[in-house]
């Protein structure tokens, strides 16, 4: 018990670059900075923007990749991707991928 | 270790609030509330506040106080300015808030008792709770314009930069106004509500002009040594869009109206408009006010960047325009609701004890019509800095449109459309 204790913190540590622990409710949290645009939870109003509930991590992160590097050209998200870190990107992926999509 | 020792120190005071929390991790709703929230104001710092408090928090009690029936949006008022929209389109109601949970209260708060965590409404009844949320917006120091501090003055001289009968009466000023008349609009020195905003109507009112009453002119009497946000841009549309049309003015701070004659006098000069709106400097709203939470410069009020909490009078976290901001964090609607999802986020965890978010991030998009139809954005994203105790802008991130286009014309609405939601639900 002890052993798997630390090997848990282990894994946090190199998981979190922060110094405290990562709250709970981070990914959830970040992804509500999107909230404006995208939807609550990722789901989206109207067709000009594109929803993010229910679509694989994987997807959103490339497609973030490519807005950061100019493949994918952007009005925006160039922009604003760049304010977060690969680790805030990839918690914000996984929320959405985990949402439900609006019917 | 703040944190953690406040919540321990919270818990070991009430047991019957570690019954109530053993309970609420085994339902995700319903349950013994864990706490009672106030949120003073229904703009969108409030009005997310409230719904995010319900969606994260499940079994909080949440009681919006709100003096108007229905919200009416600041951001898009320009399109009605302009006559591209009607005052019906960026107003909506409390019904999705409502069907959220929140208990929603028509009336005005006049006092706020910190120490017995009550507020009182204009009508004589209270409300306790147990964190307070205060999103006053601004109000306007129209005592620092001369001539201006009068009802009759304001009656005439509008604003226009709260949305509702401002913004229709304005319309009107214009639609009545003759061909060849000059409208005049005065910026206040920074900070002020929206700083692109004032170059966005400027646009907008001249677009109408230039259709509708061609021989007219626009004349921006900016306080400020240049234009605010988006310069560049702004600079290029009044330049190749407006020319002859529009006139800029820099370092032009207005002193005194004549409400009457329509004269706005400047430092060296009068100047004659046959619709003159006056935007004034601005404050934190009467309830800050009121309340004791102005500690900084004698207008805006402090905060914990962590929970949004007041750094003037504990247990009251204070949203949006009427915060004294983090560098480079504008005061803008966008910002207010993100503002209310860090505060939403806290209170959900002081209210059971736990230790808050140590690393929240806040972000800002503005879009402004130069049309319209064509638009120009500017976008930012803020990290906290727990060395600074503050928000600071990422470097390498955020920045401007490349140049005014339909396709985010099309974003702008589709933006408006999201954020009422997303408030409003």
């Amino acid at each position: 018990m002890p052993v798997r204790l630390t090997l848990a913190a282990a894994v946090l540590a190199l998981a979190a670059p922060w110094a405290q622990a990562q709250d709970a409710h981070l990914a959830r949290n970040l992804a509500a900075t999107c909230a404006n645009c995208h939807g609550t939870n990722g789901n989206v109003r109207g067709k000009d923007v594109k929803p993010l509930a229910g679509v694989a991590a994987e997807k959103i992160l490339a497609q973030i990749a490519d807005f950061k590097s100019g493949a994918q050209p952007a009005t925006i998200m160039h922009q604003i991707s760049k304010g977060y870190t690969d680790e805030q990107l990839k918690l914000i992926a996984a929320y959405f991928a985990a949402q439900k999509p609006a019917p | 270790m703040n944190a953690t020792m406040f919540s321990r120190r919270r818990l070991l005071g009430t047991g019957a609030a570690l019954g109530a929390l053993s309970l609420a991790g085994c339902a995700s709703t319903g349950g013994p509330s864990i706490g009672r929230v106030v949120v003073v104001g229904g703009g969108f710092g409030g009005s997310t506040a409230a719904r995010y408090l319900r969606l994260w928090g499940g079994n909080v009690d949440v009681t919006l106080v709100e003096r108007n029936a229905s919200f009416v949006s600041c951001p898009i008022s320009n399109l009605v300015v302009g006559g591209y929209k009607q005052i019906g389109e960026i107003t909506r109601g409390y019904d999705g808030l409502k069907a959220a949970g929140v208990k929603v209260v028509q009336g005005e708060v006049v006092a706020i008792d910190a120490a017995g965590k009550t507020v009182r409404l204009a009508d004589g009844s209270t409300l306790p709770y147990d964190r307070l949320i205060v999103s006053p917006g601004v109000d306007f120091m129209t005592e620092s314009v001369g001539g201006l501090a009068t009802t009759a003055a304001q009656s005439k001289i509008l604003h226009g930069w709260k949305a509702g009968p401002q913004t229709v009466a304005l319309r009107q000023q214009l639609e009545s106004m003759r061909d060849g008349g000059v409208f005049a609009i005065s910026i206040p020195k920074v900070p002020y509500r929206c700083p692109p905003g004032p170059y966005e109507r400027a646009c907008l009112v001249a677009s109408y002009l230039k259709q509708a009453k061609p021989k007219s002119k626009v004349l921006v009497l900016d306080a400020n040594p240049e234009v605010q946000s988006k310069k560049a841009l702004f600079e290029k549309a009044f330049k190749e869009r407006y020319d002859g049309i529009l006139e800029y003015r820099p370092n032009a701070e207005l002193k005194e109206v004549d409400a009457n004659g329509g004269t706005a006098r400047l430092e060296f000069e009068d100047v004659k408009a046959d619709v003159l709106n006056v935007i004034p400097p601005q404050r934190a709203g009467d309830i800050a006010r009121a309340a004791g939470l102005i500690n900084v410069n004698s207008r805006w009020v402090g905060v914990n960047w962590l929970t949004m909490e007041s750094t003037a009078v504990p247990g009251v976290h204070v949203l949006g325009d009427a915060t004294f901001p983090a560098p480079t964090m504008p005061k803008s609607g966008h910002m207010a609701n993100q503002h209310a999802k860090v505060a939403a986020a806290a209170i959900i965890q002081l209210l059971k004890g736990e230790a808050v978010n140590a690393t929240p991030v806040v972000m800002n998009t503005c879009y402004s019509f130069v049309t319209g139809r064509d638009v120009i954005h500017v976008a930012s994203v803020h990290q906290y800095n727990a060395e600074q105790k503050t928000f600071l802008p990422v470097q390498g991130s955020g920045g401007v449109s490349a140049a005014a286009n339909q396709v985010e014309g099309r974003y702008a609405l589709s933006w408006a459309d999201n954020i009422w939601a997303d408030m409003l639900g």
